[in-house]
């Protein structure tokens, strides 16, 4: 446990030194919600309708970004192998990681979503529907993508695989956290797709840190 | 050591599975084409028509076998995969390697003979449904196993890392099977539920469906085996018993130990 502070908090630190790399993400999904009024048109209407997929296409997207670093460093400079053969459960370690990842990226875009999708518009009483879907989903997009980012540091470089791996498993958490905003946009009850995505998280949390491990030891071998 | 893990350690064994899979794949070759044969005939030939659909109802006989195997390879794979990474059986990380694009070409079956079966039906070849999304996922997710697989140097890390990937997608499948139930949309709920026991298929339009399910398995194993041989066969080359079989004169051991493709490969 105290090797996984430990983790935590050298992650942190290195996010902190270079705080103008972590914005990137951020300023990304910026881009990107800003691509989609330009593409579909200004109609405010329809804007307002489809704000809710485009915040959880651009958080997918924003997520995918930082992934590649997440091992690549530690990869290149044999911290990894040390994680690997220090004793230490690697689970835990590797959730570690996970939590460092989605501190850096997975929590400052669950805090802009809502601002991005008033920018486009929302019916503001949609809104807490929004954070509460993606702070339930954006630890599993953080999960996930470090399972997948550990099955690619036995490559020298992931480049665009790592999004084909992705993408297809971060699918149920867009269809499901789209799918709550939706429900509370249209008058509907939001409940259903938000305990999918909490039932989700239930079961990544003590599943993922194993298989990302698994994923980290096969990489090292 | 009981029957059952003795025959799992021996078949495990590269020169014990060419043997096997040579015995096994005329078998099951043989066995698909003629099931294939007389469920074809009997499903597009003498069962009778759907009331509702006539005959356009008949490509299910290609498109439901098709879409029940995209599944179930997916799931031999993971299976496999498991057994590769906690025994670290060589064999079993050729197996799921070996299945991956069989698994693929069904999927891409099922999609193609579905958006064809959708036309006359649905009157549109594609809809965003959520069964056909999810297949199309799992499409996407052979091919992530097939691309991480040559993106890997090392083959033995890029096999058991596909394995992983495989057991990790796995979480699509149950995704697959209760999309029909989940969203309410165009595509129908299931017909057929064999271990309950009541379909809603009449029995003369369901045997032809089960023979045929019958002969892509048979056919997947066939294929499967003969894509594993030939993977044994590359990563054994310079080995004595490769050697032998392609009537090459056995190797000293000084050369042996110099050859890098003898000292990688061990079970």
């Amino acid at each position: 446990m105290a090797a996984a502070l430990a983790l935590l908090r050298r992650d942190l630190l290195l996010l902190w030194r270079q705080r103008a790399d972590a914005l990137n993400p951020l300023l990304f999904a910026l881009m990107v919600a800003t691509l989609f009024p330009l593409a579909l048109g200004p109609e405010a209407q329809m804007l307002a309708r489809v704000a809710g997929g485009i915040v959880w296409v651009t958080v997918v997207l924003a997520s995918l970004l930082s992934l590649d670093a997440l091992f690549r460093g530690d990869a290149d400079d044999g911290s990894l192998d040390q994680l690997a053969t220090c004793g230490q459960p690697l689970a835990l370690l590797a959730g570690a990681k996970m939590l460092a990842h989605w501190i850096g990226t997975g929590l400052p875009l669950t805090l802009v979503g809502p601002l991005l999708a008033y920018m486009l518009g929302i019916d503001l009483a949609t809104v807490p529907t929004l954070l509460l879907a993606l702070a339930l989903g954006t630890p599993l997009l953080s999960m996930i993508g470090a399972c997948c980012a550990a099955l690619t540091v036995a490559m020298r470089r992931s480049g665009i695989l790592l999004a084909l791996l992705v993408l297809p498993l971060t699918i149920p958490v867009l269809i499901f956290g789209a799918g709550a905003v939706d429900a509370a946009g249209t008058g509907g009850d939001p409940s259903a797709p938000l305990l999918f995505l909490a039932a989700g998280l239930a079961l990544a949390l003590p599943l993922a840190p194993l298989g990302c491990a698994a994923a980290i030891r096969i990489g090292t071998a | 050591m009981n029957r059952f893990t003795l025959w799992f350690h021996k078949t495990g064994s590269p020169p014990t599975f060419y043997a096997f899979a040579e015995r096994w794949r005329p078998w099951l070759l043989g066995g698909a084409l003629l099931l294939t044969t007389v469920a074809l005939v009997w499903g597009l030939g003498y069962a009778p028509a759907d009331y509702l659909q006539g005959d356009s109802f008949r490509i299910m006989y290609i498109h439901v076998p098709a879409a029940w195997m995209a599944q179930f390879v997916f799931f031999a794979m993971a299976v496999a995969g498991f057994v590769a990474i906690v025994w670290r059986i060589k064999l079993a990380e050729i197996m799921c390697i070996a299945s991956a694009p069989i698994g693929a070409a069904y999927t891409a079956i099922a999609l193609a003979t579905g958006s064809l079966w959708g036309r006359p039906t649905w009157g549109t070849y594609w809809v965003w449904d959520g069964r056909l999304t999810s297949t199309l996922i799992l499409l996407f997710l052979y091919f992530g196993v097939i691309g991480l697989y040559r993106a890997i140097e090392d083959r033995r890390k890029a096999a058991r890392a596909a394995g992983l990937l495989s057991i990790i997608g796995m979480i699509n499948i149950p995704i697959i099977q209760y999309s029909v139930e989940w969203w309410n949309t165009l595509h129908q709920p299931a017909s057929i539920n064999l271990i309950k026991g009541s379909s809603s298929i009449d029995p003369s339009m369901l045997w032809p469906l089960l023979l045929m399910a019958v002969a892509t398995k048979l056919y997947y194993g066939w294929s499967a085996l003969s894509r594993a041989q030939l993977m044994v066969l590359e990563s054994e080359r310079g080995k004595d018993w490769v050697r032998e079989l392609a009537g090459l004169p056995r190797v000293g051991s000084t050369e042996r130990a110099a050859d890098p493709a003898t000292r990688t490969s061990t079970t």
